[in-house]
């Protein structure tokens, strides 16, 4: 399954990143039980390998639209701890200035198009942005990432269309952890296999182990040598779990604890350096935990020292007076 | 200068002109909508553009109004300068997802990180006995919502001019035109004027009452005060232009010299923009009243096909006629 024809930098560097990923949101989780962090939270825990791997086969100036479920995504792709970590506290200093919290993420820089917290929201702007690269020449992709849920909005259905019959280069990231909040997916779809799906638009689709870093970094680099070479969207379903509640908000009353233990056997922090003992031995996994947790807590004193934007600036930017370059 | 000369225009042709110098002027503006390119446009909008222009500018697009709105909003945050047109007002609420919640949200909510210069066309209104899906004006739905511009040209010069400075804003700027405009022909500069996508226009200069109204009501609205004027009323009408950011001080400075309004609005009575107008008019003019503001606006029913049931439910030059008399008589407008 897993190539093992990799470097130790590159295994290590793999490890660092989903690492990061679960500290920083273990942290948000606390630091909204202490009432820091507030609104809506989403954790990503669990899913960690897809954003890692999938951020690892894009360029810098391509495009990624995402969900409410996004700070993995955001981590991964660049956005810097400290102005994610001051979004979630509401401070001027956050990556979306305070204005959207943990739901919506935009960073100009990394061409990181949010944090849609409409189900479905994102999959439109994603062929758009890659309509406009097309247009103009550019050898761009937008990766779009939704939950599974979002297949059953006329939004996935009618972005899909569009993207196949203009030939767009959008790859579409389907993260299917079998839950839209409570509702599993049989007893929302008529069809689950969502490759199908995808294959009804003519196209081109493939289903990939989610819980396997180098599986996913692997197929998301041939996804995107598909999208950039101009040989239209490709739909990646990205089969994993989520280990913890929807949302803060969630009892999780509506899955089981033994299958909830079943896919964390599979956790990816668990078995990825087990699959690679030369090169994540105990020694730098540990070396990599003192790391993450220096970067978080220096996130949070950011945060912590951050300040609030003036009720002055409320009306600032709802319309704007020009177009940032 | 000019030679001064002019010409007639049908409002129809006056937007495609300026969507035609759109295309010309920028390599960055195309137009999609459905049965834009091909078929020409469901109201000839866009005729002959696709032939001169090629199907990558004049994209005809799936029935998907929902993903051609995002693909548009996506689009212009990628960088192009696209126009969007939507068939019908009522089509466009499949799209409203993508309207409220990205176009109209994204730059404030990314901290001023994105603009979207996106021009959706909307073609709106009733008059056509096309029944309850295809008649309604919810122009002054999109009114309330911050981060738009709603414009409404009910001249041939406004269709004719607004298309340019609306391209040119950094932010979404949505153009509902009339469908019983369409038609219509005026006498027009040979030179297109510049036009302002802010303000609201005096079309006819008055002292006795306020009529204020704006797109598909203009022409019934100038109607109603050339009747008044046969009466000895002296009718001022005012044509809002634009619905979103209103320019209220146009509306209030007409009605502090005249003293009375009457409000004359297509979309339905309750929480419309008639409301809009009639509440900031009480909040910021009360006082140079001589007369409670009136309203005149479609009856609240969905649009019905039947001719005479229709035209009973819309706006009608003779009721602003009795209302506006009226008011200047001093008389109750009911009864
Ligand atoms: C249009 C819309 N409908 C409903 C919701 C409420 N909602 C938020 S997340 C969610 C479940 C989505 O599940 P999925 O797409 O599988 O993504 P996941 O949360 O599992 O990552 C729902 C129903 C919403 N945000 N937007």
């Amino acid at each position: 399954m897993t190539s093992p024809s990799i470097d130790r930098d590159h295994a290590v560097q793999l490890m660092r990143e989903m690492t990061r990923i679960r500290r920083f949101e273990e942290k948000c989780a606390e630091l909204y039980s202490a009432g820091k962090i507030r609104g809506f939270l989403h954790l990503y825990v669990g899913e960690e390998a897809i954003a890692t791997g999938v951020m690892r086969a894009l360029e810098a100036d391509d495009a990624v639209v995402a969900t409410y479920r996004e700070h993995g995504h955001a981590l991964a792709r660049g956005i810097n701890a400290n102005a994610l970590m001051a979004e979630m506290y509401g401070r001027v200093e956050g990556v979306s200035h305070g204005r959207g919290g943990s739901m919506h993420v935009f960073d100009a820089a990394t061409r990181f198009y949010g944090g849609n917290a409409i189900v479905g929201g994102g999959l439109p702007l994603a062929v758009g942005l890659a309509l406009a690269d097309k247009m103009q020449g550019r050898n761009r992709v937008t990766a779009c990432f939704f939950g599974e849920g979002a297949i059953a909005e006329g939004a996935f259905h009618e972005s899909m269309n569009l993207a196949a019959v203009w030939q767009l280069p959008v790859l579409f990231c389907c993260e299917n952890n079998l839950y839209a909040m409570g509702t599993a997916l049989a007893r929302s779809e008529s069809e689950t296999d969502l490759v199908l799906k995808a294959a009804a638009f003519d196209v081109a689709a493939w289903p990939v182990d989610g819980m396997d870093v180098l599986a996913v970094e692997q197929h998301a680099r041939r996804a995107v040598d598909v999208v950039r070479a101009g040989s239209g969207p490709v739909f990646l379903e990205l089969r994993t779990y989520r280990f913890r509640a929807h949302s803060m908000y969630d009892p999780d009353r509506y899955r089981g604890r033994e299958e909830i233990e079943h896919w964390r056997e599979r956790d990816p922090l668990v078995t990825f350096p087990a699959s690679m003992p030369d090169f994540l031995d105990q020694a730098t996994l540990d070396g990599i935990e003192r790391d993450v947790a220096a970067e978080i807590e220096a996130a949070i004193a950011f945060a912590e020292a951050g300040s609030l934007e003036a009720a002055a600036d409320l009306e600032r930017f709802v319309t704007m007076d020009r177009v940032p370059s | 200068m000019t030679a001064g000369g002019t010409r007639q225009l049908q409002y129809r042709v006056a937007m495609r002109e300026a969507m035609r110098e759109a295309l010309l002027a920028d390599e960055r503006v195309f137009l999609m909508g459905e049965d834009v390119g091909a078929y020409g446009g469901c109201f000839a909008v866009s005729l002959g553009l696709f032939e001169e222009f090629g199907p990558e500018r004049i994209r005809d697009t799936p029935l998907s109004e929902l993903a051609f709105v995002g693909a548009g909003i996506g689009a212009a945050l990628g960088g192009m300068r696209p126009i969007v047109e939507i068939m019908t007002v009522n089509f466009s609420l499949l799209a409203l997802d993508q309207i409220l919640n990205n176009a109209a949200t994204l730059s404030h909510m990314s901290g001023g990180q994105f603009a979207i210069p996106l021009v959706i066309r909307i073609p709106t209104g009733g008059g056509r006995q096309l029944a309850a899906q295809h008649s309604h004006s919810l122009e002054g739905w999109y009114a309330h919502i911050p981060g738009l511009r709603v414009l409404a040209p009910a001249t041939v010069e406004d269709a004719r001019g607004m298309l340019a400075p609306a391209l040119a804003d950094p932010n979404p700027v949505l153009i509902f035109e009339h469908v019983l405009l369409y038609n219509v022909e005026e006498e027009v500069p040979l030179e297109p004027a510049t036009v302002d996508i802010a303000s609201a226009a005096i079309r006819r200069g008055g002292r006795d009452v306020s009529l204020i109204t704006y797109g598909g009501s203009l022409p019934l609205v100038l109607e109603a005060a050339a009747e008044l004027a046969t009466a000895g009323i002296d009718a001022e009408v005012i044509d809002l232009r634009v619905l979103r950011p209103l320019d209220e001080r146009t509306v209030l400075e007409s009605v502090t010299r005249t003293h009375r309004a009457v409000v004359v609005d297509e979309g339905w009575r309750s929480g419309s923009l008639s409301a809009e107008i009639s509440a900031r008019i009480m909040e910021r003019a009360f006082f140079d009243l001589d007369a409670p503001v009136q309203r005149i606006c479609s009856v609240e029913v969905p649009v019905p096909y039947a001719q005479q049931l229709e035209e009973a439910a819309r706006p009608r030059a003779s009721e602003v006629v009795r209302v506006a008399r009226a008011l200047v008589e001093g008389r109750p407008v009911d009864g």
